[in-house]
This record gives structure tokens, C-alpha cells and sequence, in this order.
């Protein structure tokens, strides 16, 4: 499926520099980098989202890759998109609320960052507010609670560096950077964080044997009178072990932050926020759209006992009146062996992920 | 790679189209293909159901609950037309129709039909046994469609989701319909085929197939959401119940 990029490769750059007298005549021809996609994706779900104005490229991969990593979009030098997004956490970090460069709180938790390319909607953020991840990166550089930059003077820091803007001529074939350059090079690298060696991907490979408790943790999950965790999370036949829908899950009486809501003005969407990928869960701590529950047996006593009704909450959480699903003790511990056995340390430890030289 | 059985459509299209510009005549321009459009309209009785219903609009059904509805979506396959000579047209393998808002799929449209007189319009509301295999189709896997493996495996037949009783002390219901389970590994099909009135067709033709979602709740079996709301899916009585309610809740509708 996968059509090979063609890769207009003729553009001659003919740049004259004055001041030196030097005259350079570099060509263009970035070395197209299209996605893998693993086998247990290819076996089970469609293909991921190419974007059509910006083709994976290995420079521009490895670009996004440098700037992912570099302080230098930050007003001040201080931070960086891992600042916050953490290859050791698959690209969240600890805090319940990260920290921005002047010391302020956000009031959503970081989210994970991997398998971005298989989002089908396209939607990013807990409120999915941003369509299509160029759109995402735009936000946190000039987010006064975040990066705290502007694009103008972020963009005159990279024109201003020794490095960048031949790295730019590299991956776009232009030495202008501009902010759409800059999140296209961010969004190729992110698209390339994918998770898809977790035990559980290893057992449907039939390489590895899961344990009893891991397996009866499945059926917990599988089976609609205890877990359903699979309506909005996914299944062996999507890996993704997410929806990527918006579900209001019983957190609440009443909404402090009204995430979908906000962005739709429906008021029938306030409280629903988007349902995070099961994988990884072993890195992702804490957890919920407000880091509210510090491990991931929160969650499970969440959904067991701990259910709020509220006028929006999903018909989904259907044992609401009984305060959640009432799971035994067993299937408590079970339901985390095999949630666990989502979380891919391949992952958070590929070489090709981690901050670059 | 879709491992539905190929049709066997004899169509014998004899397009002769003869064009003599020395004698000028025109051979009557017989159209012999067209395109069709079918869409899929949901209806409360004679009230129609769009998503902007969905989670305000109260309906009563036959038991007399108030309920609402915040999720409509199911799958048909083998639509097909029927001529009454017998030859028979399959316009597609299968379709998820979901009324939600934004990504609302509500509508088939397929060029290169033989324009005639079809006597009836028939598909399989789900998969048929040959059809609904595990895992088998990547963009209903993608769309977490799948039926649990414990339950039958395959694919679900409908999501048909909301709340009931009195404002401020709903519950929810889950109508999900698929395979069913009489007892641990043994499982019953549970999918119907429907047979609605056919219709003549032009060059452009419109066809709506009508779902009146208050049949679901009323014929043959009175639903009492108190006794079955959720968890349905594992509950063999309640998947039975909706395969026999469910055949009435098609019709063909306006055609133009």
C-alpha cells in the first residue's frame, strides 16, 4: 500500500553569500523515510495517516528529532518538547501537571506520545482540538504556560544558529525556516514513535507465552459483564489499545475543565476526554486527563467501585448505579498483570528515540 | 482478500450505440446504466432521528419508558437488488452506518447500475456466518468493532446506546447485538436477512431504507429496559430478542 514518495530531487539551490564571497550550489534530494509498520499493525488495522504535504523523510525525521530534543524553542533555553515528553515515560513525564519555563502548572496531564500516525481522526490533545499533529506542535512553543516563545522570535533563534538552517535546506530544501517547517520536522519524528513490542504484541506473534494471571487479565477485559474495557480500548484486533474517541468515564459529578465541551460548545460533549492508549501504561503514571490517579490501581478501583454519575457520562460505564463494575480482588490484580503486558520497553529504549548528540 | 463470494450477476448489457453523422440520425438514447444513491434514515414512528436527537430528544417507547438515544450505529451487508426474473445486483460487501455527528456514514452510492425495475432490495442486518470472521476486516477493526472471541468472536451487529427512566436517576443502556452465546464455547447465529419493497430505477436514483428505531422495543417482544438494559451482550435471551424485533424495523421509503 504503502506508495513510495517520489521525492522531487531537481531543485537546485543557487545561493550567493556576499559577505564571504563564497558561493554554494548544494542539491536537494532528501532520502524518502516512509513509516514501518509493524506486523501486528499491518495484520490487523488500516494503514497509518500520510500526510500529504509532508513525506517522512530521514533528514526531516532526524531534524525533528534534533529540535524535539533542543531548549531552543523555549523563550527562555530552559526547556524542550522532552521536557515534558520523556522518551523513559514513553514521551509523558511524572508530574500529575507539568511545569512550564516560568514555573507555572498546567492543568492537563502530559500525554504519551507514540502510534500518532495511526490516529485515524486525526484529533490531538485531550479535547482533540488540533487536527492533524502539525497543528499540535504549534501550540506549546507560544503557550504562555508552556514554552512561553513566540514563532517569530523561535524561528529567528533557529535562522540565527550555526546548524539549523542548512539542516532545514536538508529536510525542506528551503534555508527560511518558518513555524510550519518547524512543526512538520517535529511531527515526521513523532510520527516514527511507534510502540509495537510489548509482551502482549509478542504472545499474539506467538514468540512468547503470556503467564495465567495476564491471560485471565484479558478475559477480565474482554468480558462485558466484567471489565468491557475493549468498547473504548481496543482489542488483539486493534493493537492500539484505544478508541481514540471522546468518552465522558464517571470522574466527576460536575466539570471543572469541560474538555470536549470547550472545543465542540455542545454541551452534551462537556467532561468527555480522549480515551489514552492502553500501551505503556508502565511508564505513563499518573494517569487520567488530570493525573489524578497516581497508579494503575486507581484506575482499575475507578472503574470497579468508584464510578460518579454524571449528565454526560457514557452509557458505557453502564454499572454506574452500583458505583463501577465490582471486580474481585483476583481480577483486579489479573486485569494489571495484563495491562502491564501492553507496556513495551523496546520502546522507551530504541536508540532512535533518545535525545540526539 | 474480502472473502465474500463473488456474485454471480449475469448482466447482459447490449450497448449498441450507432452514430452516423452523414445521415444524421440519432439512435434513441436508452440509458442503460445509472447511479444510485441509498441512504439510510432513522425514524422514531414517523419522527425523524437525526444525531442533533441524540442525548435530548426524549422518546416513549411501547413499555412507556422515557429513553435517549447517544449512539446509533450498525452494520448491513450484501445489499443487493432483486429483478423478479431472478438476476440479482450486489451494490456492496458491507456497511457501517453510524449516525453521529461529524463522521456520520449514512449513505451508499454506486454508479454502473442497469436502470430497470428492481422488485425487492434485500441485505443481512450483520454479518452472515460465511461473512463474520474474526478479525477479519482491517477498517471495522480500526473502528473497535470487533465481538468478543469468548462471545462468538466476529463483529458486532449493532452499538445502540443511551439512557432511560427519569432525569437525574437514569441508566444506561447498551442494545449490542451480535453472535450469541447459549453457553461457554457454544454460540448461535444471530443475524437476519431483510427483504424491503423494490423500486424503479433511473438514471439517478435516491432510495431511502428507513429504520423506525421504536420497533427495536415493541414487536414482536414489548422491551422492558428495566429487565434488559445492560450487559446484553452476554445475555442469550435478551440477543434473541433483538434478532426477532429486529426484522421489522426496515422499510423501503421514499424513492426519487
Amino acid at each position: 500500500m504503502l506508495k513510495r514518495i517520489k521525492i522531487i530531487s531537481l531543485i537546485f539551490i543557487f545561493s550567493s553569500c556576499s559577505e564571504t564571497g563564497i558561493e554554494t550550489y548544494t542539491a536537494y534530494s532528501p532520502t524518502p523515510s516512509p513509516l514501518n509498520i509493524p506486523q501486528i499493525f499491518a495484520s490487523t488495522i488500516l494503514p497509518p495517516i500520510q500526510s500529504i504535504d509532508n513525506p517522512q523523510t530521514e533528514e526531516g525525521v532526524q531534524l525533528g528529532r534534533k529540535l524535539f530534543f533542543d531548549t531552543i524553542l523555549s523563550v527562555d533555553d530552559s526547556q524542550s518538547c522532552a521536557s515534558c515528553h520523556s522518551p523513559e515515560n514513553a514521551f509523558t513525564d511524572t508530574d500529575r501537571f507539568s511545569e512550564g519555563i516560568d514555573g507555572i502548572l498546567g492543568n492537563r496531564n502530559s500525554m504519551p506520545l507514540f502510534n500518532m500516525a495511526w490516529n485515524y481522526d486525526n484529533k490531538f490533545f485531550w479535547d482533540g482540538r488540533s487536527f492533524g499533529l502539525e497543528k499540535q506542535a504549534l501550540e506549546p512553543v507560544i503557550d504562555p504556560i508552556e514554552m512561553h516563545n513566540t514563532w517569530s522570535n523561535a524561528v529567528l533563534s533557529l535562522q540565527n544558529d550555526l546548524e539549523y538552517p542548512q539542516l532545514f535546506f536538508d529536510a525542506f530544501g528551503t534555508l527560511v525556516i518558518d513555524s510550519l517547517l518547524v512543526t512538520k520536522a517535529i511531527s515526521q519524528f513523532e510520527r516514527t514513535l511507534i510502540s509495537s513490542n510489548s509482551r502482549f504484541d509478542k504472545h499474539l506473534l506467538g514468540e512468547i507465552t503470556l503467564t495465567a494471571s495476564e491471560l485471565n487479565g484479558f478475559n477480565v477485559f474482554m468480558d462485558e459483564t466484567k471489565g468491557d474495557c475493549f468498547h473504548c480500548h481496543g482489542s488483539q484486533n486493534n493493537p492500539l489499545w484505544t478508541d481514540n474517541n471522546f468518552h465522558n468515564n464517571g470522574l466527576d459529578a460536575t466539570f471543572l475543565d469541560l474538555g470536549l465541551g470547550i472545543i465542540t460548545g455542545d454541551p452534551n460533549d462537556n467532561g468527555k476526554f480522549k480515551s489514552p492508549s492502553l500501551r505503556n501504561l508502565k511508564f505513563t503514571a499518573p494517569f487520567m486527563h488530570d493525573g489524578r490517579f497516581a497508579s494503575l490501581d486507581d484506575v482499575i478501583n475507578h472503574y470497579s467501585e468508584g464510578l460518579i454519575n454524571s449528565l454526560t457520562i457514557d452509557p458505557l460505564m453502564k454499572s454506574v448505579n452500583d458505583g463501577g463494575v465490582q471486580l474481585s480482588a483476583t481480577d483486579k490484580i489479573d486485569l494489571k498483570a495484563f495491562l502491564l503486558s501492553l507496556s513495551d520497553d523496546e520502546f522507551i529504549n530504541n536508540p532512535d528515540f533518545q535525545a540526539p548528540n | 482478500m474480502i472473502p465474500f463470494k463473488k456474485l454471480v450477476l449475469i448482466v447482459l448489457l447490449v450497448s449498441f450505440l450507432g452514430c452516423d453523422d452523414n445521415e444524421n440520425t440519432i439512435i434513441d438514447p436508452i440509458t442503460t446504466i445509472g447511479t444510485i444513491t441509498v441512504d439510510f434514515n432513522h425514524y422514531w414512528g414517523s419522527e425523524k432521528i437525526t444525531s442533533a436527537d441524540f442525548n435530548t430528544t426524549t422518546f416513549t417507547n411501547e413499555n412507556n419508558d422515557i429513553q435517549t438515544i447517544s449512539k446509533l450505529k450498525y452494520l448491513i451487508s450484501n445489499l443487493t437488488l432483486h429483478k423478479a426474473n431472478g438476476e440479482s445486483l450486489k451494490l456492496n460487501d458491507y456497511y457501517l452506518v453510524d449516525l453521529a455527528g461529524l463522521n456520520s456514514n449514512t449513505s451508499i452510492t454506486v454508479s454502473d447500475v442497469p436502470v430497470g425495475n428492481y422488485s425487492s432490495v434485500s441485505f443481512t442486518f450483520g454479518f452472515n456466518e460465511a461473512d463474520n470472521i474474526e478479525g477479519a476486516y482491517l477498517d471495522l477493526n480500526s473502528a473497535s468493532w470487533n465481538w468478543p472471541a469468548m462471545l462468538g468472536g466476529g463483529y458486532h451487529f449493532m452499538q445502540f446506546e443511551g439512557k432511560y427512566g427519569t432525569t437525574g436517576t437514569e441508566n444506561p443502556y447498551a442494545y449490542h447485538m451480535g453472535t450469541a452465546r447459549v453457553s461457554t464455547d457454544v454460540f448461535e447465529q444471530n443475524f437476519f436477512d431483510v427483504s424491503i419493497n423494490g423500486f424503479i430505477m433511473g438514471e439517478e436514483t435516491s432510495t431511502e431504507i428507513k429504520m423506525d428505531i421504536s420497533e427495536w422495543f415493541k414487536n414482536p417482544y414489548t422491551w422492558d429496559l428495566s429487565v434488559y438494559s445492560t450487559p446484553l451482550m452476554t445475555n442469550y435471551d435478551a440477543q434473541l430478542l433483538m434478532n426477532q424485533n429486529g426484522q421489522s424495523v426496515f422499510s423501503l421509503g421514499v424513492v426519487n
